[in-house]
């Protein structure tokens, strides 16, 4: 269909447009910038000639940080903590939701209200503490993993996809085949649920990725620290930093280090995101909307 | 089937026969129950170390009972008003100027036709979300360094003075917030443009032919159609009115900007964990929840009577 536009939304078209394309610039321009300034000479960018290219094309920061033992040795923590911590939030989460979603479950309606009044109302960290200490869970990777094992949000997230998406008849025509529930999830239910366990994933994956709190209350040993602990002392306290770089003569050298050393950890620290979220967003519409919906 | 005409036995056989019939799917259910138990609902119990005075010699269970006397401590110090102040500033701020932020977004993206021109700014503007906390605070302390930051060296190019943003206590409030827009913004639109979706098209073409405009069909058609989720939307924020996460506070404050950066989250974090006050800590963070959920339940009965949205 082909209808004439009037001029007053022709001009909305144009403002729009470039109102929302002025958007992406602001978002992704501090990444951007973070990118070209940890392979550019410091100097360069103190005298304001690193703004949209880079200059004076230098790699001494990347060779500090692949020199850097803490650093490796947290990412490969962190890779650790992120995989096992995702499958065990898969396992606990979806066959959780799933059954939630089946109305014939008796008291089904008390369990979700239970569930909800968590996310409103917590005992806080203090006896949770307690908790993870009296499970002698305490500097472990367990203690990463079991507090957080279910997130109610996305569980709920969870059950309106299956709500959503599982139709009545399907689980009718399976029983009446002689399927049981345990099958029908299995062989029917999960199989259709591929976006959905995308996009959890990907939720449950950037909180064990990114998060630093649990690991900051948690862990005691720094050789069990995960890379965002690691990155807190990089990035945010500065002497920590400047020991990294004693190897640099003066104090004007050390501080140029210093900044390439941490536009560098904020790029390779993002890798895994940046390889992971290009995969996982095209499943956001499929597996995000249908719960956002309902909230 | 059970129906108001059942008598109380018959709706107890057909309670045990849906149980029987369902029982496969406790497999699913105990790991739950177990967890929200273990994790959730038993720290709730635990959280009564805020009405005793904790001894680790007594135990956990086993301290002298005070009553109110942590409470009343925390009411009675110097702390209780700046906290409290610090973090309905920053909360207020965030609802005034990040809440409206994404509904924009939404709307304005709702507009546009071109499905890839859309898809493109919706995948890039919600990518900050999964940026680590860590990392955002710490591309903060670089680019806006008053000596090496890229902000500075454009405003000293453009003449301007070189600006200290992370050592000004003033700026606290604004970085917090602003910055908080830009990494949640597009994140937090994904629901506002799901209800989108939902708004009738015909309300659209039927406008169109009255010869409405862009502008006055985005007021009047799909503004009130995605009101009850700005509304639920609006419960759930005022429900956190008290709560600032602690990772980013944690990571912005410094010995300048204290003074307005002190919320709940890392004032019990410093009085509990790291001081060991952890009765006190306790009784701020029970203070915390209750008053959240108050006005979680008071807000939502308020919009139940004004506009019949609700969330249960």
């Amino acid at each position: 269909m082909f209808r004439r536009k009037s001029r007053g939304d022709a001009i909305f078209d144009i403002a729009n447009h470039a109102l929302l394309f002025l958007m992406v610039l602001v978002v992704l321009y501090p990444l951007y910038f973070s990118f070209i300034a940890s392979f550019s000479n410091p100097q360069a960018i103190y005298q304001g000639r690193v703004i949209f290219l880079p200059a004076d094309i230098t790699f001494s920061g990347y060779q500090k940080i692949f020199s850097n033992d803490s650093i490796w040795r947290s990412y490969g923590n962190s890779i650790l903590y992120t995989a096992v911590g995702t499958c065990f939030n898969l396992i606990f989460t979806i066959p959780l939701a799933f059954a939630l979603s089946r109305k014939e479950l008796p008291l089904c309606g008390l369990y979700m209200k239970l569930a909800t009044f968590t996310m409103y109302f917590y005992g806080g960290i203090i006896p949770l503490y307690f908790v993870v200490k009296n499970l002698k869970l305490l500097d472990s990777m367990w203690a990463l993993i079991w507090p957080t094992v279910i997130a109610t949000y996305n569980m709920i997230i969870a059950r309106s996809f299956f709500l959503g998406n599982i139709p009545e008849d399907l689980k009718e025509a399976a029983f009446l085949d002689g399927c049981g529930y345990i099958r029908f999830f299995f062989s029917i239910a999960l199989p259709l649920s591929k976006s959905l366990i995308a996009v959890m994933a990907l939720f449950y994956g950037a909180r064990h990725w990114n998060g630093y709190f649990e690991a900051l209350i948690y862990m005691n040993s720094e050789t069990k620290f995960p890379l965002q602990l690691i990155l807190r002392t990089i990035l945010i306290d500065s002497q920590a930093s400047l020991a990294m770089t004693e190897d640099a003569t003066t104090v004007a050298d050390k501080q140029q280090l210093v900044d390439l050393l941490k536009y560098g950890c904020v790029i390779v620290s993002s890798v895994p995101m940046l390889i992971v979220y290009p995969f996982v967003q095209k499943h956001f519409v499929k597996g995000v909307m249908i719960g956002a919906v309902k909230g | 089937m059970s129906g108001p005409g059942q008598t109380r036995a018959a709706r107890r056989r057909d309670f045990w026969k849906r149980f029987h019939q369902t029982k496969a799917l406790y497999l699913f259910i105990i790991p739950g129950i177990l967890f929200y138990a273990i994790f959730k609902y038993y720290p709730i119990y635990g959280s009564q170390i805020a009405f005793r005075d904790y001894s680790p010699y007594l135990g956990f269970w086993n301290s002298e009972w005070v009553g109110l006397a942590n409470f009343q401590r925390f009411f009675s110090s110097p702390d209780f008003l700046k906290i409290i102040q610090n973090t309905l500033v920053i909360n207020l701020t965030a609802l005034v100027i990040g809440f409206p932020f994404p509904i924009l977004l939404a709307l304005m993206l709702n507009q546009v036709t071109n499905q890839r021109f859309k898809k493109t700014v919706q995948t890039i503007t919600y990518a900050p979300y999964f940026i680590s906390t860590v990392v955002m605070v710490g591309m903060l302390y670089t680019m806006l360094s008053p000596y090496s930051g890229v902000i500075n060296v454009i405003i000293k190019k453009l003449g301007g003075e070189a600006v200290f943003f992370m050592g000004n206590k003033s700026m606290y409030v604004p970085i917090y917030v602003l910055s908080g827009v830009w990494q949640t913004s597009g994140w937090s639109a994904v629901v506002y443009i799901a209800a989108l979706s939902g708004v009738s098209e015909e309300l659209h073409e039927a406008a169109t032919v009255d010869g409405a405009g862009r502008l006055r069909r985005i007021w009047h058609i799909d503004l009130p159609g995605i009101t009850p989720t700005i509304v639920t939307m609006l419960i759930l924020t005022a429900g956190q009115m008290l709560s600032i996460g602690f990772e980013k506070s944690n990571l912005m404050q410094n010995a300048i900007n204290i003074d307005v950066a002190e919320v709940i989250s890392t004032y019990t974090y410093k009085r509990g964990l790291i001081n060991g006050d952890f009765s006190y800590a306790s009784a701020v963070e029970l203070f915390q929840s209750a008053i959240n959920f108050g006005i979680l339940v008071a807000v939502n009965k308020l919009s139940q009577k004004l506009n019949e949205t609700s969330l249960w």
